[in-house]
């Protein structure tokens, strides 16, 4: 089995500050990560390929610097990378940003397309959609389990807003993952240490067959019409516990902070 | 001259904080209280090739080196100073010399079992009446046939209790001295080997710390490490490596009550402001950090100069001595800056606080370090 993940590199959200006198982001010092859905969707194919074996392959398309990302996705264990990066790319908005994806995926073989659900800068929930669409391929979104039946068809538990469905689709599909849907793991020491050592293919335009006036900032027809900050939280922690013990955990909180 | 990290080195980090923090530090306190080895979290490591790290793939280890293994000891002991010592114990005192000393078919039997973390390692120098001066050994080995009988025992064994695999020293021939030690690599079921009571300890609870008994223990012949006679020689040496493991962890376990403090300080009020608004709080949180960042130097500096197989003795030693200085004098101001609290088991700066002692003492203490500056100094 041949599987493509296309991965995104974000600022971490969770790290974002805001600056108390003009509300705006403070975008010095964030650090880039995998987004959160993608690395869902890594572990997905992660795990068919520790099941069934398969040669999973990542896909990115940014700026040089996201080439971070395609190592740490190395290092969990992904056996190709390959980085979209060229000036026509830039300025892309979710359309572009699909269309040059899709371009490279035409070059690639497949039985399986994973992205995220959406990224969490944009959280659009578009990309992965419209891959399906350029390539005519099934898509099922908002995944949260996949089985697969050795054969050609996975069969697929999709999260709705009030519970889920169980869905199968064979392959060639393009899938979009939940970060919920599992634990993603940790890179390998011994991944670490070779992943700067391995080759990630880098892509320019040249390389894909796509019209230019559909990538970059030419192929996006989404103009920005306002952008807005919401109010400022702190990022929280998450106990998944009994309503018991999770009262003693609030209370413990507010006596650590003086609150009570 | 650079002082920055690779981009594989900041990738470790990466890895390591986020294993750290989210399953070892969950467990810190159980361990502590519950003087738990935790297997659990020894499997996860292994998994992720964390026992094997400054060792060569075709041995079974990651490829790695001593500053991403230095690396791995900090971050986990900043969390968990059991689990820090664990790791420590494991590389530096067991993998490492049968690494150094050992012939090949030393290095294939149980190196891919030791990296892949399959088994566990410790190491046995320290006797009742063999501490620092530990050319005072009473360990005995006798060759007979295609054995060596030891007999003797050993105290404060870091790991003991679940290592399958021992690095002991024994006294081959009196008359020689020092130059009369060997070292032995000595496997868990071996005849006339048991392990015997399990310390009580202030802090590092976890760890397993017991001692080990040789009654007519039987090793076999091609289970001696190095030379006959060469026993202290290696001994020396990998305690060199393992002080620099050591200083991984206090500066590790310094760095973790910092963490803690400057989080306190930011949230508890007195006298209508946080207490991080005092200038009296500020600068002795500056000169803290100022020696935690210094340590941190001094660590770095001696696995660097470990994985150039430059001579690191004495930067070892120092970075042992600073980090374990700087990690009980962190932790005992981080209980004082807690007040109450501090002193109490709701907060984990008092188990650093327990948890840094050892690090004063164990794998030399702190006067034998001196002892190695100087005479490095003095030669």
């Amino acid at each position: 089995m041949k599987i493509v993940v296309c991965i995104k590199q974000v600022p971490d959200t969770t790290e974002i500050k805001l600056d108390p006198v003009t509300g705006t982001m403070i975008r010095d010092g964030v650090p880039s990560i995998m987004n959160p859905d993608d690395k869902g969707g890594l572990e997905v194919a992660l795990t068919l390929k520790d099941k069934y074996g398969a040669e999973v392959t990542v896909i990115t398309m940014g700026p040089p610097q996201a080439d971070d990302i395609l190592r740490e996705a190395l290092a969990m264990g992904a056996d190709r990378a390959i980085h979209l990066s060229d000036r026509k790319f830039a300025g892309a908005d979710t359309l572009a940003t699909s269309n040059a994806i899709a371009g490279a995926l035409r070059m690639l073989e497949y039985d399986l397309v994973i992205t995220g659900r959406q990224a969490i800068d944009g959280d659009t929930a578009q990309v992965g959609p419209q891959i399906a669409e350029h390539l005519d391929l099934p898509q099922v979104t908002y995944v949260e389990d996949l089985e697969f039946d050795g054969n050609k068809t996975f069969t697929i538990r999709k999260s709705m807003e009030e519970g889920y469905q169980m869905v199968q689709v064979e392959a060639p599909c393009v899938v979009t993952v939940l970060a919920s849907a599992n634990k993603a793991r940790y890179m390998s020491v011994r991944g670490i240490v070779e992943a700067y050592d391995r080759e990630v293919e880098v892509w320019n335009f040249n390389n894909i067959r796509v019209d230019e006036a559909k990538l970059g900032l030419n192929g996006s027809p989404t103009r920005v019409w306002k952008s807005f900050t919401k109010g400022a939280k702190a990022a929280g922690t998450l106990y998944e516990v009994e309503p018991a013990e999770a009262v003693d955990i609030i209370v413990e909180k507010l006596k650590e902070k003086f609150i009570i | 001259m650079d002082f920055s990290l690779s981009k594989k080195e900041i990738l470790f980090l990466q890895m390591i904080r986020a294993f750290a923090e989210k399953e070892v530090k969950p467990l810190a306190a159980e361990v502590d209280e519950e003087e738990r080895f935790p297997l659990e979290t020894v499997e996860k490591m292994a998994k992720l090739g964390i026992m094997g790290i400054p060792f060569p793939v075709e041995y079974g280890g990651a490829g790695g080196d001593n500053v991403l293994y230095s690396m791995a000891v900090e971050e986990l002991s900043r969390v968990c100073a059991t689990t820090g010592v664990i790791v420590s114990a494991h590389t530096s005192l067991c993998a490492s010399p049968i690494y150094e000393f050992g012939t090949e078919e030393q290095k294939k039997k149980y190196l891919p079992k030791l990296c892949s973390g399959e088994w566990i390692g410790a190491f046995g120098l320290t006797e009742p009446n063999a501490g620092t001066d530990a050319s005072a050994q009473q360990t005995m080995a006798v060759l007979e046939d295609d054995h060596y009988v030891l007999n003797g025992s050993k105290i404060f064994i870091t790991n003991a209790a679940y290592a399958n695999v021992y690095i002991v020293m024994a006294m081959t021939d009196k008359s020689q001295g020092t130059r009369g030690i060997s070292a032995f690599i000595v496997e868990r079921d071996f005849p006339g080997f048991s392990i015997g009571k399990k310390e009580k300890k202030m802090g590092i609870r976890g760890s397993a710390t017991c001692e080990l008994i040789f009654e007519n223990c039987l090793v076999p012949k091609e289970n001696l490490l190095g030379k006959p006679g060469e026993g202290f020689k290696i001994a020396m040496k990998t305690l060199d490596g393992g002080r620099m493991g050591i200083a991984s962890q206090a500066l590790g376990i310094a760095q973790g009550a910092m963490d803690e403090t400057v989080k306190y300080v930011k949230e508890r009020k007195q006298f209508g402001k946080a207490i991080g608004q005092f200038q009296n709080t500020q600068f002795q949180l500056a000169d803290l950090d100022t020696k935690i960042e210094a340590a941190r130097l001094l660590v770095r500096m001696a696995a660097w100069k470990k994985d150039r197989k430059m001579p690191y003795s004495a930067d070892s030693a120092r970075a042992k001595l600073f980090a374990a200085e700087t990690a009980m004098e962190m932790t005992t101001k981080a209980v004082q800056f807690h007040g109450g609290y501090g002193y109490t088991r709701e907060y984990p700066v008092e188990r650093m606080m327990r948890d840094a002692k050892i690090t004063e003492i164990y794998e030399g203490t702190s006067e034998v370090q001196r002892m190695v500056i100087a005479a490095a100094l003095l030669k």
